[in-house]
C-alpha cells in the first residue's frame, strides 16, 4: 500500500529547495549584511 | 501514567527560547549589535535584529529587506525560512517560541484591569494582520520610498518589537543615537505603550490583531508537523478547553485554525485527555 507524503513533508522540502536557491543566488549575504548593521528604521530613528 | 501537562513548561521554554536567542550579552553592555555567523540564518520569531542581543535575523526585517532591493527579485531564501518553520511548528512558534508573545505573557499575568480573550469587534479585528501583512510588509517595503531608498515599512511603522528590543536598549547606551530621537520614535514608542496597556487587559492583542508573521504562520497551522489532536469520540462537550483557550476556539477548531498558537491550554483542562500533542 503507498503511503502518503505528509503535508508537512512537502512543506519543509519546498522550504530546504527555496533555500538552496536563495543560497545559490547570494541571498543569505544580503540578509546577512542587513542584519549586522543597526536598522534605524527598527529603533525609530531612521 | 503521569500526565504531560503544556503549561507548566511553556513558561519555561518560551524563557529559555528568548535568552538563547538574545544572548550576545556584551551588546546589552556597549551598545553593539552582534555580527557573527548566525545573522546569516533568521529565527523563526518577531526577534528585532538590532537587539543587542540578538543572535540572528528577524524573519520579517529580513523579507523586507529583500523587498527593499532596488530591482525586484523573489525572496526565496526567507521564504524558505517560513516554509520549513511553518511546516513543522505554525503557530507554535507564536505560542511557545516567539520574544514578544512572552513579553504579552507576562503582561497578560498582571493581576490588573478585568481580563478579556479579544477586543469587541475581533471578528473583523482578526483580518488586521492580514492588512498589515499585506499593506505595510509587502506593498509598503515594495513601493514606499524616502529619497530613492525604499523603506522597511512595517519596521519603520509598526513594529514594537523594533522599540522595545532594539531602540530602548540601544538608545539608552548610545548618546550619538539617542541625539537623532525624533517624530518617528516617539510615534513608535506610544504604539509600544499602548500594546503594553493593552496586554495588561487583552490576551496578546499584537498577536491576534496585528502580527504578520502570526497571520503567515497561521496558513501553516492546519497541516504543520506539531497539532493538537482531538478525539471527538471521547470528548463530552463539556468545553472545558475553549474555556480555557486563551484565544477562545471550539475545540473542532482548536490546532486548524489559524487562529490557534498551540500553546496547549485545552490539553491541560480536558477531563477526558481528548486532546493531545502528536506523537
Amino acid at each position: 500500500m503507498k503511503r502518503k507524503i505528509p503535508y508537512w513533508c512537502i512543506g519543509v522540502g519546498l522550504g530546504v529547495l527555496l533555500l538552496v536557491i536563495g543560497f545559490q543566488e547570494e541571498q543569505f549575504k544580503d540578509l546577512y549584511q542587513k542584519a549586522v548593521i543597526i536598522c534605524l528604521e527598527c529603533i525609530g530613528i531612521g | 501514567m503521569k500526565r504531560f501537562s503544556p503549561i507548566r513548561i511553556r513558561l519555561f521554554v518560551q524563557i529559555l527560547y528568548t535568552i538563547v536567542t538574545n544572548g550576545y550579552l556584551y551588546g546589552f553592555f556597549n551598545g553593539k549589535i552582534y555580527k557573527g555567523s548566525l545573522k546569516y540564518a533568521c529565527v523563526p520569531g518577531l526577534n528585532c535584529y538590532s537587539c543587542p542581543g540578538a543572535i540572528a535575523s528577524c524573519p520579517l526585517g529580513a523579507l523586507q529587506a529583500a523587498l527593499n532591493k532596488r530591482n525586484f527579485e523573489v525572496p526565496f531564501a526567507v521564504l524558505g525560512f517560513f516554509f520549513v518553520f511553518g511546516s513543522i511548528f505554525g503557530r507554535f512558534v507564536c505560542g511557545w517560541l516567539c520574544p514578544f508573545g512572552l513579553v504579552q505573557d507576562l503582561l497578560h499575568k498582571i493581576p490588573l484591569f478585568r481580563k478579556k480573550k479579544q477586543l469587541p469587534y475581533h471578528s473583523v479585528l482578526k483580518y488586521g494582520k492580514y492588512v498589515v501583512l499585506f499593506g505595510l510588509v509587502v506593498i509598503g517595503s515594495s513601493f514606499l520610498f524616502t529619497g530613492f531608498a525604499k523603506i522597511p515599512a512595517f519596521c519603520k511603522f509598526l513594529c514594537p518589537s523594533g522599540t522595545l528590543m532594539g531602540a530602548i536598549p540601544l538608545l539608552s547606551m548610545d548618546e550619538q543615537l539617542r541625539s537623532q530621537v525624533g517624530g518617528l520614535f516617539y510615534w513608535k514608542l506610544g504604539i509600544l505603550i499602548a500594546l503594553v496597556l493593552l496586554s495588561i487587559k487583552v490576551y496578546r492583542p499584537f498577536c491576534q490583531y496585528f502580527c504578520p508573521l502570526g497571520a503567515i504562520y497561521g496558513w501553516f497551522n492546519r497541516f504543520s508537523l506539531v497539532q493538537i489532536h482531538w478525539e471527538k469520540d471521547t470528548c463530552i462537550s463539556c468545553m472545558a478547553c475553549q474555556r480555557a483557550c486563551p484565544v477562545n476556539l471550539p475545540p473542532e477548531k482548536i490546532s486548524v485554525s489559524v487562529e490557534c498558537i498551540k500553546c496547549g491550554q485545552c490539553v491541560d483542562v480536558c477531563p477526558k485527555r481528548c486532546l493531545h500533542f502528536r506523537k
